[in-house]
């Protein structure tokens, strides 16, 4: 579903993706995890041209993403992402939040996407809040506002980059379970994380990044109880011992 | 002290002088909305000739007098064109106002969070439907307290238009302490004319602002 090839970026004379291939095939979850500054976030954002890349081919359902000829919108109306900060459009409700993208880009019907998105608010435990505004809800809620948001679209590919990491603590469990659920539907989701437990849980593959290159791809068990490499071992030292 | 008798027996003048100066000041006002929305929104263009040229017309504007601007308008422009006083006051103060807009515009549109915008395309939106449904909204709420002043402004900056003929309240009243020598009282109360303008104007704009801050 989604193939990255030989791809590399640099951000002046820093490298922050060197040589980066990975294959992600469909209703598989990969989680993106290892050290802030490794190029996770980079490589997520370059998956739907958040981010630009300097070489290599990015293909998400067999269009290349980074071609010039590709119609980037319609693209990227195919892939879910969620940001860390949420960014929810504060001026619009949660129902509005969660339908405007329908009815702009898809020209749906406002009463038909609206419906639609009291549906996805409701199954993601948001029925009583379709009225409200960004600024009334908790950052949990907020989340799950985005997730429902990028839903909305039928996505055939979620991202998240970092879900959880602007959230307390008590809120992290109503978003992780928003995800879980999801991955129960058989989605194709590459998650940025930094919750090795959720990880390990409901992932197939890990993708341990650092210094802008994969250094190891491997399941979740062998990952967490047997790394291979020694910056991996490194890395599982520091975030599983504390 | 009858010196005052002077006002009601020029109140019909007056008020004819201070008509003229809010039809041009609205006349002004309805050029530099959408012009400096314009050069704002090019100002941030990502094609560099285009916020080029966005860049040069507000700093020329903003470093040239606005007295200037209006003789050169009605002098040069004016004569070439054949716009009369009113005209040219209209084109003078609507051109010189919306150099101001546009860098209002220009910090309300940048004062959005980025991820706005990422949200927004990222979910298939064009760059013109995102600044439309989801940046420009934001951005409004942002610029009313300054377009408001700027607004204040370009009405006090009307009264520099009697310098090209234009029978607006202070031109009324330099004719009316002409022929009347009473310079302390019409001057007096002609102020009073254009503060009541501009305090009426900022009241009204407060309670826009607060009803859009009641529905954020």
């Amino acid at each position: 579903m989604i193939q990255i090839k030989q791809v590399s970026k640099s951000f002046g004379h820093v490298n922050v993706l060197k040589d980066i291939h990975l294959e992600v095939p469909e209703s598989h979850i990969y989680a993106l995890i290892g050290p802030s500054g490794a190029g996770k976030s980079t490589l997520i954002r370059s998956i739907n041209a958040l981010e630009s890349i300097q070489a290599g081919e990015i293909l998400v359902d067999g269009i290349s993403v980074h071609d010039s000829k590709t119609d980037i919108n319609k693209v990227r109306s195919n892939i879910g992402f969620v940001f860390q900060s949420f960014n929810l459009y504060p001026h619009l409700t949660a129902v509005e939040n969660v339908a405007i993208a329908p009815i702009q880009v898809k020209k749906v019907a406002k009463e038909e996407a609206e419906e639609k998105a009291k549906k996805l608010l409701t199954s993601l435990g948001l029925g009583d809040k379709f009225a409200s505004y960004p600024g009334q809800l908790s950052g949990g809620q907020q989340q799950r506002v985005a997730i429902a948001r990028a839903l909305a679209m039928d996505p055939k590919v979620m991202l998240f980059d970092e879900p959880t990491s602007a959230l307390d603590p008590e809120m992290i469990k109503e978003v992780l379970d928003a995800i879980r659920h999801l991955a129960s539907t058989g989605m194709t989701m590459v998650v940025v994380t930094h919750e090795m437990g959720f990880a390990r849980e409901i992932c197939n593959q890990i993708v341990f990044m650092a210094d802008g290159r994969i250094v190891e791809v491997a399941p979740p068990e062998q990952f967490f109880t047997n790394p291979q490499t020694d910056r991996a071992k490194d890395f599982l030292s520091k975030v599983l011992n504390h | 002290m009858g010196s005052w008798r002077v006002i009601p027996e020029h109140m019909p003048i007056l008020l004819d002088g201070l008509w003229m100066t809010l039809q041009i000041s609205a006349c002004a006002l309805l050029v530099s909305i959408p012009v400096g929305i314009i050069l704002g929104l090019c100002r941030i263009s990502r094609n560099r000739f285009v916020s080029f040229i966005a860049v040069c017309y507000v700093e020329f504007v903003r470093g040239v007098p606005l007295l200037v601007l209006l003789f050169w308008i009605y002098f040069v422009l004016g004569k070439i064109l054949k716009m009369g006083p009113f005209l040219s006051g209209v084109v003078g103060l609507g051109l010189f106002s919306a150099a101001f807009i546009a860098e209002i515009v220009r910090a309300g549109i940048q004062a959005v969070p980025r991820g706005q915008m990422e949200a927004a395309r990222s979910s298939g939106m064009t760059y013109f439907q995102a600044m439309r449904f989801i940046i420009l909204p934001q951005a409004f709420r942002k610029v009313v307290p300054p377009m408001a002043s700027q607004f204040i402004t370009l009405i006090k900056d009307s009264s520099l238009v009697s310098v090209i003929s234009v029978v607006d309240l202070t031109l009324i009243a330099k004719n009316v302490v002409a022929t009347s020598f009473r310079a302390m009282e019409v001057w007096t109360f002609v102020a009073i004319m254009y503060f009541c303008v501009t305090f009426f104007l900022s009241q009204l704009i407060n309670v826009i602002e607060r009803r859009y801050r009641v529905s954020e």
